[in-house]
C-alpha cells in the first residue's frame, strides 16, 4: 500500500491542497497526518475540517504542539507563534477544537510508528537535530520505521543492530529503500512552512511492501497563502518566510 | 537470524540453486536458474551467521540498496534481492570469464595493452559516477570484461551512493577496503569524493605497467598512512623506456590531494585515448621521489590541510564536463568562427574544470585518392592542427584543459557523432553554415549532429548584422 505522509501543515490551505493533489495523482491510498494542523497560517478552519474528513475516511492523525496549544495555555511558544495561536483559537469552533484535543500523541500501525516530534518523550516536543537525537527516539521503540516532523527539515536516520547510526538528507523524488534488519527514523519536511531553503510544500510517499520512501515537493500558490496571512493581521514575518523557505 | 536455506537444489523465491562457485570472506556465490530469465545467473549470499564479521552484513546491505539501481553495460544486471528477514541474497547476471586478478602473474604488461585496459575501466568508472555511485574498491579482482569489450565493475559492498544512506560511514572507525589501492583521503574518513576511485585506478595502472605496487602491500594502518605524505617512486626511475605521457597520467592519478588528480574519470579516459595530447608537466620527467624535506613538510602539516567541502558526486561531474567544439578552419566564415569562440568562452567561464576538445574534419573524397600534401606541398593534417590551436589561443586555456583533433572522414556529421560518443563528450558546440550552396547540396552537418547526438548540442549562428525590418507592405487581417 502507498502511504502519503504529511506533517506541519500549519493552516496553509494552498500548500496542503497542492500536496493532496500530487499525492493522489501519484497513487497514494492512505493518508497519515503527523500533527501541527494549525498555527502560523491563515486557514486553520479549512485545514482542520479537511483533516477531520480524511480521518473519517480512515486517515491516521496525531497531535502536534500547536494543536495542543489551541486548547492549553500551558504550552510555551515564541512570540509570533503565540500571536498566531491566539488568533487561531478564536477562529475554531467547538467541534474543531475537540478534534485537536482528542488527537493521540502517537499511533502504532504494524511495524510503523507515527508521532509529531519523536518517540522517546512525545510530550516534551524535542527536535531531531542530530544522529544522537535520532538514536534516542529509535531506542525508545521497536518499530521498523518511525515517521515524525516538528523540525520542518527533511532527514533520514538509521540505526543498525549494533546501534551504529547513519544520517542522510534525502534528495527529492529519489526513493530510498528502508532495509529490514535495521531501524529507521524518517523526519519529514513541512507542508505549510518549509524551513530547508526550498519554499515548496514537503511530504512523503512510503510503499509498505517494498519499504521504499520517497521525499516529494509540491509547488503551490505562495502569494495567496502569504497575502491571507497579511490580510488577517498576523505577523508579517510569517508571510515573508514562506517564499524564503525558512 | 534464520539458518541459511542455501544448498544445491533448494529453491528461493523461484530461483533454483545450482553449485557454489566461490566462497569468499564476505559472501558465497552460487549459480542459479529461474524459469523466466534466460541468462546465466549468480546468487550472492552474505556470510551472516553468528560470529561472522558485522562488516559482511553492512556491506551486503549497501549492495542490496545499490545494485538494483545501477544500469548499463559496465555493471552486472541485478534481477532481485532478498532481505535479512528471510534469506538475504542478490541475484545478478553471471559475467563469463575471469577478473583482472588472473593477470597478476603476467605483470608488467605491455604499455599499450595497459593503456587500453585502463581506458576501458575509466570509461566504466565514469558511467558509475554518473549514476552517483563511488565504487571504493577498485582493484583487479573487482574488474571483468564483457566479450564485447566493455569493462564491468563488480562488488559494491564498500560503495557510496550519493543519494542513499551510507551505512559504512559510521559503522567502522577504521577505513574499510583493500589497503594497497586505498586513496589517502579514505584514511581520513572521506567517503564522498569520486576522485578516490581515480587514485585506486592509478595504483592499478602503476602496478600493471611496472609490476610493483606504488605503496607496497602494507596492511597496517601505519603503513597505509604513509601515503598521506610520501609519494611513490616515479616509474621512469625504474623503467627507462617508460613513456613520459604515461608517467604524467599515472602520477596525476596518484596525487595525494584529490584536487590535483583528474577531475573526472571521463577526463582520464580522454587522456588515455589520446596519449599524444597529454599535457606533460614536471611530473612526466621525474626520476626520483620528492626530497625528504618536502615529504616531511607534508607529514607534519597534515593538520593544516584545507578543510574539505562536502562533495556532491553529481555536482563534481557536472562542473568538469568534456566540451567539444567543431570548427571549419578552412572554409568556415570568420564571423561564424568568432561566434563559436564567444559561445565557447561563455560556456567555459562557468566551468573551471571543463576541458575543451577542438575538432576539425578533414573531408576525404569518396572516389579520388587523397593526397596528404596540398598543392603547396604542406601537410594538410598538421596545418589544421595549427589552425585549431590558433583559434583556441584567445581562450587562454591551460594546456592540460585543451586538445586539438583532426578527424579524417567522408561524412563530417558521422565523424563528429562518433568522436562525441567515443570520448564521452558532454556538450558539443557546432556552427550552422548560413545560406550556403554546400548546405543545400550536402545537407546540414549541424542539423544531423543536433538530431542524433546523445549529448547536449549547441548550434551557433553568427549574430545578425541587420535588425529584421518589419514587413510594412503587408496588412495583417
Amino acid at each position: 500500500m502507498l502511504l502519503a505522509v504529511f506533517s506541519d501543515i500549519h493552516g496553509n490551505r494552498q500548500a496542503f491542497e497542492a500536496c493532496l493533489k500530487v499525492a493522489r495523482a501519484r497513487g497514494a491510498e492512505r493518508f497519515i497526518l503527523l500533527g501541527d494542523f494549525v498555527g502560523y497560517g491563515a486557514d486553520p478552519e479549512w485545514v482542520v475540517d479537511t483533516a477531520m474528513e480524511l480521518v473519517a475516511q480512515g486517515a491516521v492523525a496525531v497531535r502536534g504542539n500547536h494543536d495542543q496549544a489551541v486548547n492549553s495555555s500551558a504550552e510555551t511558544m515564541n512570540a509570533e507563534a503565540q500571536v498566531a495561536i491566539e488568533w487561531t483559537r478564536g477562529r475554531l469552533d467547538t467541534a474543531q477544537r475537540r478534534f485537536l484535543a482528542e488527537l493521540p500523541m502517537l499511533v502504532e500501525d504494524g511495524d510503523r510508528l507515527f508521532v509529531h516530534s519523536e518517540a522517546s518523550s512525545p510530550r516534551s516536543w524535542h527536535y531531531i537535530r542530530s544522529t544522537a537525537d535520532a538514536a534516542k527516539s529509535l531506542i525508545a521503540t521497536p518499530a521498523h520505521v518511525t515517521f515524525c516532523g516538528h523540525i520542518h527539515r527533511p532527514a533520514i536516520y538509521s540505526m543498525s543492530v549494533t546501534a551504529k547510526m547513519t544520517g542522510l538528507v534525502p534528495k527529492t523524488d529519489v526513493s530510498v529503500p528502508l532495509l529490514r534488519g535495521r531501524q529507521w527514523l524518517a523526519v519529514l519536511g513541512s507542508v505549510g512552512q518549509p524551513r530547508d531553503s526550498d519554499p515548496s510544500a514537503a511530504f512523503v510517499l512510503f510503499d509498505t511492501v517494498s519499504c521504499q520512501i520517497t521525499y516529494c515537493r509540491a509547488p503551490y500558490d505562495i502569494e495567496t497563502a502569504a497575502s491571507r496571512i497579511r490580510e488577517n493581521g498576523l505577523p508579517h514575518w510569517l508571510a515573508d518566510r514562506l517564499s524564503l523557505g525558512r | 537470524m534464520p539458518k541459511p536455506l542455501v544448498k544445491s537444489g533448494a529453491e528461493i523465491d523461484g530461483y533454483t540453486i545450482g553449485e557454489c562457485v566461490h566462497a569468499g570472506g564476505m559472501a558465497t556465490l552460487w549459480t542459479v536458474t529461474h524459469p523466466d530469465i534466460d541468462l546465466p545467473l549468480l546468487m550472492k549470499i552474505p556470510r551472516a551467521s553468528e560470529g561472522e564479521d558485522p562488516a559482511s552484513i553492512v556491506s551486503f546491505e549497501m549492495e542490496m540498496m545499490i545494485l538494483p539501481r545501477l544500469a548499463g553495460p559496465h555493471v552486472p544486471a541485478c534481477f532481485g534481492t532478498g532481505d535479512f528477514a528471510h534469506q538475504a541474497y542478490a541475484v545478478i547476471e553471471r559475467i563469463p570469464g575471469t577478473t583482472l586478478y588472473k593477470r597478476l602473474p603476467d605483470l608488467p604488461l605491455p604499455y599499450e595493452e595497459v593503456r587500453q585496459l585502463v581506458a576501458k575501466i575509466a570509461t566504466a568508472l565514469a558511467d558509475l559516477h554518473r549514476q552517483n555511485v563511488i565504487h571504493h574498491d577498485i582493484k583487479p579482482s573487482s574488474i571483468m570484461f564483457r566479450d564485447s569489450g566493455e569493462a564491468v565493475l563488480i562488488d559494491y559492498g564498500l560503495s557510496h551512493h550519493n543519494h542513499l544512506p551510507d551505512l559504512l560511514q559510521e559503522e567502522f572507525r577504521l577505513p574499510y577496503g583493500t589497503a594497497p589501492y586505498m586513496a589517502p583521503e579514505r584514511l581520513l574518513g572521506v567517503r564522498d569524493d569520486p576522485r578516490s576511485d581515480l587514485f585506486s585506478l592509478g595504483v592499478l595502472l602503476y602496478f600493471f605497467t611496472t609490476g610493483e605496487r606504488p605503496f607496497g602491500e602494507g596492511e597496517t594502518l601505519r603503513a597505509m598512512r604513509r601515503r598521506l605524505w610520501r609519494d611513490p617512486y616515479p616509474p621512469r626511475g625504474m623503467r627507462a623506456d617508460y613513456p613520459s605521457w604515461l608517467q604524467e597520467v599515472v602520477l596525476r592519478c596518484l596525487e595525494i590531494e584529490p584536487v590535483w588528480r583528474y577531475p573526472t574519470a571521463s577526463q582520464l579516459a580522454f587522456d588515455l585515448a589520446h596519449p599524444d595530447q597529454v599535457k606533460l608537466t614536471a611530473r612526466s620527467e621525474r626520476l626520483k621521489r620528492d626530497p625528504l624535506s618536502v615529504a616531511w613538510r607534508r607529514r607534519f602539516n597534515q593538520g593544516v590541510m584545507a578543510p574539505r567541502a562536502k562533495s556532491d558526486v553529481a555536482a563534481q561531474i557536472a562542473s568538469s564536463p568534456i566540451v567539444a567544439v567543431a570548427l571549419d578552419t578552412v572554409e568556415g566564415a570568420p564571423e561564424l568562427n568568432e561566434a563559436l569562440r564567444v559561445t565557447t568562452e561563455r560556456i567555459l567561464a562557468t566551468l573551471p574544470s571543463a576541458r575543451l576538445a577542438c575538432v576539425n574534419v578533414l573531408k576525404l573524397n569518396r572516389i579520388a585518392i587523397d593526397k596528404t600534401l596540398d598543392e603547396q606541398g604542406s601537410n594538410k593534417h598538421i596545418d589544421r592542427l595549427v589552425a585549431l590551436r590558433h583559434w583556441a589561443t584567445p581562450l587562454k586555456l591551460d594546456e592540460s584543459r585543451l586538445s586539438v583533433h583532426v578527424l579524417e572522414a567522408v561524412d563530417p556529421a558521422t565523424a563528429l557523432l562518433e568522436f562525441a560518443e567515443m570520448n564521452s563528450v558532454d556538450h558539443l558546440i557546432i556552427g550552422a553554415r548560413q545560406n550556403s550552396f554546400r548546405r543545400t547540396w550536402l545537407g546540414s552537418v549541424s542539423a544531423k549532429v543536433a538530431a542524433e547526438a546523445t549529448c547536449t548540442v549547441t548550434v551557433v549562428r553568427p549574430p545578425r548584422m541587420d535588425a529584421a525590418k518589419p514587413d510594412v507592405g503587408v496588412i495583417w487581417g
